[in-house]
């Protein structure tokens, strides 16, 4: 599975808004590049991103091209309960990428 | 008239790693404002699209296009009344108009997400909010792209 | 003449060869010369593109490899221990070949004789990551390579090569670097060229890259035929260039345009 890296904080205080921010390893071939011989050098972008939150969706994002290499999303959510968040990167060529991380509300 | 990146091409010089097009139709101007207005005319459909509560933060002179960092903050007390649906980011001078389209919602408790893109060229940068209310709020940023010396000529 | 007097009568001489050198105190890292949002990537580990390669790096450590099937770590622990200053010191004069070896090359070596594995190849994302991961170990110490009777001819031939016209542009690395630093080439700052957060994320790659990499770049934007990544002119080179950045503090990983 691709490297991932999320940061958010461990713990926090029930209704504190935290940030969480992603990273993912990934290339982001844009579509529109061509090789010294001409070739275009095909699609293969990561192209959703959701992050759970005790199984309901509480961030969503649709990545384009014009999104940068290894991108880089970073969003706020709202600590209501401890739990889980799952993350999850889907894209071209059934890429597939998830992550857990643990949260403890108080 | 020919963009820096277009003539670097055409002059034979510094090579251009990645964005190569083999032929530039003479009217790519237009056609990518055309492109843009029908990416925003998708997500909006007729409703109209005010300028203000939208914060887009880019740096207005870029060290590499290739990995802008960009940031949308948005004016909202995120309420189940009153919050954010979705933020939508464009670019003018790509080949392809979408960035990213984050989907918020009261959870979210801040309207603000932060990123990187990809910017081929000196022009507009421009965000659209979308509110639980169905209005549409936007913000616009112009940035000069330059480039970076000594690139990879297809070396490695 | 005693050892003392041979090594200040070597740093003086090579410090009245230069006349268009930076002034110790002038120095400026090309982290200086990036945009705020640039700089504020390169600060965050949480953010740095270059955590995914560490990251790795950190696995690679952990991994037993070769014959031996001995992971670094069984013999170098932990390597935020073992590790630190490795990379400011690198390149080094090894004294079992006579050779100088920078850290990529140290780190095979190793892989050759201590784990009896197959070498990375050079830009290999497993020798990135492991390199940025050793090297990563110290960040914020001072770059403080060997400057001695033995170190002396590499360090002469690293300096001739910084010097030396070339390529169709018949430009020399001291006419942008030396004496043009802080001027605009194609809209960007010219940096004086201190490698002082290798491996780096560069955002032209995006990737992360070797200074000999990076090198290649520098030749094929002067029109001249790179060196092979390895290359002895090249480790010359990179030695030169942290003898010539001694004192500043590393930074790796480092991003850069």
């Amino acid at each position: 599975m691709a490297r991932v890296v999320v940061n958010l904080p461990q713990r926090a205080r029930r209704g504190e808004i935290i940030e969480i921010r992603t990273l993912a390893g990934h290339g982001m071939e844009t579509g529109f590049r061509r090789t010294q011989l001409g070739e275009l050098i095909p699609r293969d972008i990561i192209t959703r991103f959701t992050c759970s939150y005790n199984g309901i969706e509480v961030f969503r994002a649709e990545l384009h091209p014009a999104m940068a290499a290894n991108p880089l999303i970073a969003f706020f959510t709202v600590a209501t309960e401890s739990g889980t968040l799952e993350f999850r990167w889907t894209g071209d060529n059934g890429f597939s990428a998830t992550h857990s991380a643990s949260i403890t509300v108080d | 008239m020919t963009t820096r990146r277009q003539f670097l091409i055409l002059a034979g010089g510094a090579a251009v790693s990645g964005a190569v097009e083999a032929q530039l139709p003479p009217n790519i101007e237009a056609l990518r404002k055309a492109a843009l207005a029908e990416a925003v005319r998708k997500v909006t459909g007729d409703a109209q699209v005010r300028r203000g509560k939208v914060k887009l933060d880019l740096p207005p002179l870029i060290d590499n296009g290739n990995t802008v960092p960009l940031s949308v903050d948005v004016e909202s007390p995120m309420t189940s009344a009153d919050h954010v649906r979705a933020i939508h980011v464009f670019t003018e001078k790509n080949p392809q108009p979408y960035v990213i389209s984050a989907h918020l919602g009261p959870r979210a408790g801040r309207a603000r997400i932060s990123t990187r893109a990809r910017i081929a060229d000196t022009g507009t940068v421009l965000a659209i909010a979308q509110m639980s209310d169905g209005s549409f709020w936007s913000d616009s940023v112009n940035v000069v792209v330059t480039l970076s010396a000594c690139l990879e000529d297809g070396l490695i | 003449m005693s050892v003392r007097v041979l090594r200040l009568f070597l740093l003086l001489a090579l410090a009245c060869a230069a006349r268009a050198e930076i002034p110790l105190a002038e120095r400026r890292s090309g982290y200086e010369d990036m945009g705020r949002e640039t700089r504020a990537m390169q600060d965050d580990d949480a953010t740095n593109p270059a955590t995914l390669w560490v990251l790795d790096g950190e696995s690679l450590w952990q991994r037993r490899e070769g014959a031996a099937a001995r992971a670094c770590a069984d013999c170098h622990r932990d390597a935020r221990d073992s590790m630190k200053g490795v990379a400011a010191r690198h390149p080094a004069f090894d004294a079992a070949t006579g050779k100088l070896l920078n850290l990529e090359q140290r780190i095979n070596g190793c892989r050759v004789e201590r784990q009896q594995a197959k070498p990375f190849a050079y830009e290999s994302r497993e020798l990135l990551a492991l390199t940025v991961f050793v090297a990563r170990q110290s960040r914020g110490m001072p770059i403080a390579v060997e400057s001695s009777e033995r170190t002396k001819p590499f360090l002469e031939a690293g300096r001739a090569t910084f010097r030396r016209r070339q390529g169709q542009l018949n430009l020399a690395c001291v006419q942008c670097h030396d004496e043009r630093a802080g001027r605009r080439l194609a809209g960007t700052v010219i940096p004086q060229a201190h490698p002082t957060g290798y491996p780096i994320y560069r955002l032209e790659w995006q990737g992360l890259g070797s200074l000999h990499r990076r090198m290649r770049n520098c030749m094929a934007g002067i029109r001249a035929e790179p060196h092979a990544l390895g290359a002895p002119e090249f480790v010359e080179l990179e030695m030169f260039l942290m003898w010539r950045a001694r004192g500043m503090r590393l930074e790796t990983p480092g991003v850069r345009p």
